[in-house]
């Protein structure tokens, strides 16, 4: 299979980054960036990294079923992460996920039927000073009250 | 990027470059002392620049406060093997989001401190392990460190000193466990985040099973300016064997939540009063997390305390990695309870049983507790759970899940009593009913 020219360039980079004879060292970073472009650990991505890699895929499964971030299937174009862990918790994460739950009209781990937007519940992300907070795909929103969340997913809705 | 207005009462030592214009940039970095640290331990030998990290009483900032000289000391600089430097960039602790500040607005201080740690030890090369999540700190460090290849501070013979050094970037994808150091080392190596026994410990057999330094983000980032002023002049910004500034997140019921660089040592009932500005809504402090969700909690009349590893030891709690999370009379001790457990239980990885089982257990008694299921025995079974995790565990994930349960029940044991069913009374145990 083939990745962008860009994908490639970081993997040769991540290929050189380690000690002699310590290649595996690259997968979960492989694994990541994979997905960032494709959309989720395929099948195919599997078998591509295993065999520039030199592992078997088995190894590989062993490590996508350990990271939360990797994935077999494709999350929507919009990943909503909702933060409920003890500082966002403290300050309306939860209450946020419900609104969100609400808004998007599918649950937590569902994505709506257009393939548009996913949600979750994540654990702490680094933001607990400024929360309640969430990610959307990699980039972070904090202090989000229900009717920032509302702004934010017409904007995106809008976006297309 | 700022995410908070600064405090009046902080005092600036790693964050002195925070809100300067292109803080990222090495330009900006050089006009601003940087570098002047590097330069003075390169006029040092091995030993003098441990000796000064010692003298500084730094001790490592990602949770356990273990004295950094001292560790870097018992890397053998004579081992035929290469020697590493990782950064332990996974801030995965809750409550703690500081590592994420110091890279993303001062990124070459922290390389400084990994060239210095280097120097230190004679590594040759450093890898930033960066949590999955914060993949535009990956970009950030990324460019930092290209620029400082193109100008001479990273690879061959830095600064016509002779030295050599290599920093690389390094993505988790998400594992709380992975910001154990071990755990750490095997997922560098691209396998599952699972613990390793020690000993051996990391400064033996570390990154790639050679001789590594493995420290928290803001413990490298102290290092520059130990150097830069003089072991002395850090060791004397907080109380004896705890040097330094340490960045606190506070977070929670207060009304100005952020991360702010205080001294060691500084009062919590200040902390949380005049940093941060005191409880929202005017309410009343009923209980605070010191160090993230890790550590035991204490009552409000616990918190007139020096925040300095030492004493909050002392208090039966831990300073922990900084995360100060403040809660009012609203909150509901049992949900939070709940809540910490789901954490440790879903980051368990698996791989020891008393953490595995335990964390499982524990939670859904906990959950039944809060739903009004609870059984009068609970109480004292999650206590009794929790306490036979105690060290008993591979690494101290089991602790985590342990310290802050055991805390919640004793110090809260009514709040968890109430949530008893009443037609049972709480404690008779002719009324319980086995299964
Ligand atoms: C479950 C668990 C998670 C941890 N997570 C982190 C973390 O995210 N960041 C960190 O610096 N240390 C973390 N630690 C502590 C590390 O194991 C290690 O002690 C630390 O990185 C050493 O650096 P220091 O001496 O500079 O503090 C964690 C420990 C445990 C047991
Ligand atoms: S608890 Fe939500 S970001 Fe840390």
């Amino acid at each position: 299979m083939t990745f962008s020219t860009a994908l490639e360039a970081k993997f040769e980079k991540l290929l050189n980054s380690y000690p002699p004879g310590r290649k595996r060292a690259a997968l979960i970073p492989m694994l990541l960036f994979a997905q960032d472009e494709v959309g989720a650990i395929t099948g195919e991505v599997v078998n591509e990294i295993a065999g520039r890699l030199e592992i078997t895929p088995l190894q590989i499964d062993e490590v996508v079923t350990y990271y939360s971030m990797l994935h077999r299937e494709p999350r929507g174009k919009h990943n909503i992460q909702v933060c409920t862990n003890v500082s966002c918790l403290l300050v309306g994460g939860a209450e946020l996920l419900e609104h969100a739950e609400r808004k998007l009209g599918i649950r937590r781990g569902e994505s709506t039927a257009d393939g548009q937007f996913s949600l979750e519940e994540v654990e702490c992300m680094g933001a607990c000073s400024w929360a309640p907070a969430l990610q959307v795909n990699y980039d972070f929103h904090h202090f989000v009250s229900p009717e920032k969340l509302d702004r934010l997913i017409d904007g995106l809705r809008k976006a297309h | 990027m700022l995410y908070n207005e600064p405090s009046p009462l902080e005092v600036k030592i790693l964050t002195r470059r925070f809100g300067l214009e292109n803080s990222q940039s090495l330009d900006t970095y050089l006009a601003t002392d940087g570098f002047a640290g590097f330069r003075k331990a390169l006029d040092m030998t091995p030993d003098q620049v441990i000796d000064e990290v010692k003298a500084s009483n730094l001790r490592g900032r990602g949770g356990a406060g273990f004295p950094a000289g001292m560790k870097w000391g018992f890397v053998p600089r004579d081992s035929p093997k290469p020697k590493y430097i990782v950064v332990n960039a996974d801030e995965g602790e809750p409550g703690t989001c500081k590592d994420r500040v110091l890279m993303e607005n001062d990124p070459h201080q922290l390389i400084e401190g990994m060239l210095i740690a280097a120097r230190a030890v004679g590594a040759q090369a450093g890898y930033i392990y960066i949590r999955g999540e914060y993949r535009y700190i990956i970009d950030i460090m990324d460019r930092a460190i290209a620029e400082e290849y193109e100008r001479g501070y990273l690879g061959r013979n830095i600064l016509g000193s002779g030295m050599d050094f290599d920093v690389y970037t390094h993505t988790g994808a998400g594992s709380y466990e992975c910001g154990e150091e071990s755990a750490l080392l095997e997922s560098l190596e691209g396998k599952r985040g699972q613990p390793r026994i020690r000993p051996p410990f990391p400064a033996v057999a570390g990154a790639f099973q050679c001789p590594t330094v493995l420290n928290n983000v803001e413990t490298f980032c102290a290092v520059p300016a130990i150097f830069r002023d003089g072991a002395a002049a850090f060791a004397d910004l907080g109380p004896p064997r705890n040097g330094g500034t340490r960045l606190f997140a506070l977070s929670g019921h207060i009304n100005k939540p952020g991360v702010y660089e205080l001294p060691m040592g500084f009062n919590l009932l200040r902390m949380i009063q005049e940093v941060g500005g005191g409880i929202r809504g005017g309410g009343k402090l009923k209980a605070v997390i010191p160090g993230g969700s890790s550590c035991p909690v204490l009552r409000a009349e616990e918190c007139d305390l020096s925040m300095d590893f030492d004493s909050v030891a002392k208090a039966g709690s831990m300073l922990g990695s900084g995360g100060v999370i403040v809660m009012d009379e609203t909150t509901d001790m049992v949900k939070l309870a709940v809540r910490i457990m789901q954490f440790y239980q879903h980051e368990s990885c698996g791989w020891c049983v008393p953490c595995r089982e335990g964390t499982l257990w524990l939670e859904k008694v906990l959950t039944r507790v809060d739903n009004g299921g609870g059984r009068p025995s609970d109480i004292n079974l999650i206590d009794e759970l929790a306490r036979n995790m105690l060290g008993r565990t591979f690494c101290p994930l089991g602790d985590a899940a342990a310290m802050p349960t055991i805390s919640l029940v004793q110090k809260f044991r009514d709040e968890f009593e109430e949530r008893l069913p009443k037609s049972v009374p709480a404690g008779d145990p002719r009324l319980v009913v086995v299964g």
